[in-house]
């Protein structure tokens, strides 16, 4: 599964990389984490409000900070 | 296509599923929330008595004396704003789950200069915005077919007109100042974003911005029940006021050392009406600045007590919270340091006018 955090980096986006890292592990699925700040890349997504989810390139959540139960429930 | 379809059907079998434990939570919020509003107007409305006997005669303080005043300043405002913030954090969380930046694209895009820009400012106070979004939001709004101009307008009022600006000046100052602030904050964010549209500005964009082609078909479908509106009010108010409070409580603090101990008219001199250059000197100061609204209301309360004009102390305050040095160092990523210089330039004069205009008035 192939996971990517989209967001410049404000203190919300760290949070939702940490909440996704921590859903991961959790969860023991094989999963790759990738933070993205590059704005360009973040709108070739579609998406302009951050932080985001994209899983598999299905964009996941956008303009907040998803809960862990949320992240759990996208990576089963 | 099929992803969209797959998605749409994934989330009304969720929400089928989950139905009735939902609604049996949203009944236990409302039997929350009903005897917590009544609590809060109950103490509301006892909060002076309480911090003058709290000061008076709990503490013994002599009444009149400097230290009396700043004590009882401090005991009552404190509780005061911190109530009133939670309550309207509470109230604009639930309101912004029904505009996402999503929406209020939609509605923007293809809308004419003018109508579109005073329908911008206004979606810019109800649509949830970090400053960190901006370049983003910016590059969506843009290529969605938004005018330079609205966008502009959209972007100068979310920050601007901010909810905990408005309650802090609305607790403090009172009404009028509050409306006054949220008159004029629209205001500008109206004209400078219409006056930027019409300086065709297009060639200053980063070059690339213009050539992304956004899907938003892509993105998931916003489905969201009471129970989801309600938890993100809550989660507002932990948040936020959970993040202020303590630049609250500082300010206030310095407000009520202002307050007790600077002498009347000291601030006359320097931020007085007739002090001509206090205006633009103040909104220069503010530019670069970066605080949040909590921190600088109570300041700015306690400098107008001492004589400060009002309308130098708004155009201080709209410049600190309006325009950052490090919203403008992420703009720079979309717009040419020309456009970033034009931007700040017409939103500075906008804030400058306010300024002249209240001092005038008052």
């Amino acid at each position: 599964m192939e996971i990517k955090v989209l967001g410049p980096g404000c203190a919300k986006c760290k949070e939702a990389e940490k909440i996704v890292l921590e859903a991961v592990k959790e969860s023991g699925v094989a999963a790759t984490v990738e933070k993205i700040a590059d704005f360009q890349q973040i709108a070739s997504f579609g998406v302009f409000s951050t932080p985001a989810v994209v899983i598999d390139g299905e964009v996941k959540v956008v303009g907040k900070v998803p809960s862990k139960g949320d992240v759990l429930s996208w990576l089963q | 296509m099929e992803p969209l379809g797959k998605m749409s059907c994934c989330t009304k079998e969720a929400v089928a599923e989950s139905a009735h434990p939902h609604n049996g939570k949203l009944v236990g919020y409302l039997l929350l929330l009903a005897p917590a509003l009544v609590v809060w107007w109950v103490v509301y409305g006892m909060l002076p008595g309480f911090s003058r006997l709290l000061t008076y005669d709990v503490l013994g303080i002599a009444q009149g004396s400097p230290l009396g005043d700043s004590v009882e300043f401090l005991l009552y405002d404190t509780p005061k704003v911190l109530m009133l913030l939670t309550l309207v954090v509470f109230g604009v969380g639930v309101i912004r789950t029904f505009f996402t930046p999503e929406r209020t694209r939609r509605v923007l895009a293809g809308k004419r200069e003018s109508a579109g820009n005073v329908l911008a400012a206004l979606l810019g106070i109800v649509t949830p915005f970090c400053s960190c979004s901006a370049v983003p939001l910016f590059i969506g709004f843009v290529t969605a077919g938004v005018p330079m101009g609205v966008t502009f307008s959209f972007l100068i009022s979310a920050p601007m007109v901010n909810e905990i600006a408005l309650v802090l000046l609305y607790g403090l100052l009172g009404w009028k100042v509050a409306a006054l602030y949220l008159g004029t904050g629209l205001a500008i964010a109206i004209v400078a974003g219409w006056v930027l549209g019409k300086l065709n500005l297009e060639p200053y964009v980063e070059d690339w911005v213009m050539k992304i082609r956004t899907d938003p078909s892509v993105l998931p479908p916003d489905e969201q029940t009471w129970t989801d509106r309600i938890e993100a009010g809550f989660h507002a108010v932990k948040d936020i006021v959970g993040k202020v409070w303590i630049y609250v409580v500082i300010g206030i603090a310095v407000g009520a050392g202002i307050h007790g101990y600077v002498p009347e008219g000291f601030m006359a001199s320097i931020m007085g009406k007739d002090a001509w250059w206090s205006v633009p000197a103040a909104v220069l100061i503010g530019i670069p600045m970066y605080s949040n609204a909590a921190g600088i209301v109570p300041v700015v309360e306690a400098l107008l007590g001492k004589g400060a004009a009002l309308g130098t102390v708004l155009a201080f305050m709209m410049a600190v919270i309006a325009l950052s040095l490090p919203e403008m160092i992420i703009l720079r990523k979309v717009l040419k340091p020309r456009l970033i210089m034009v931007f700040a330039g017409v939103v500075g004069l906008g804030i400058a006018f306010v300024g002249y205009l209240f001092n005038y008035l008052y």
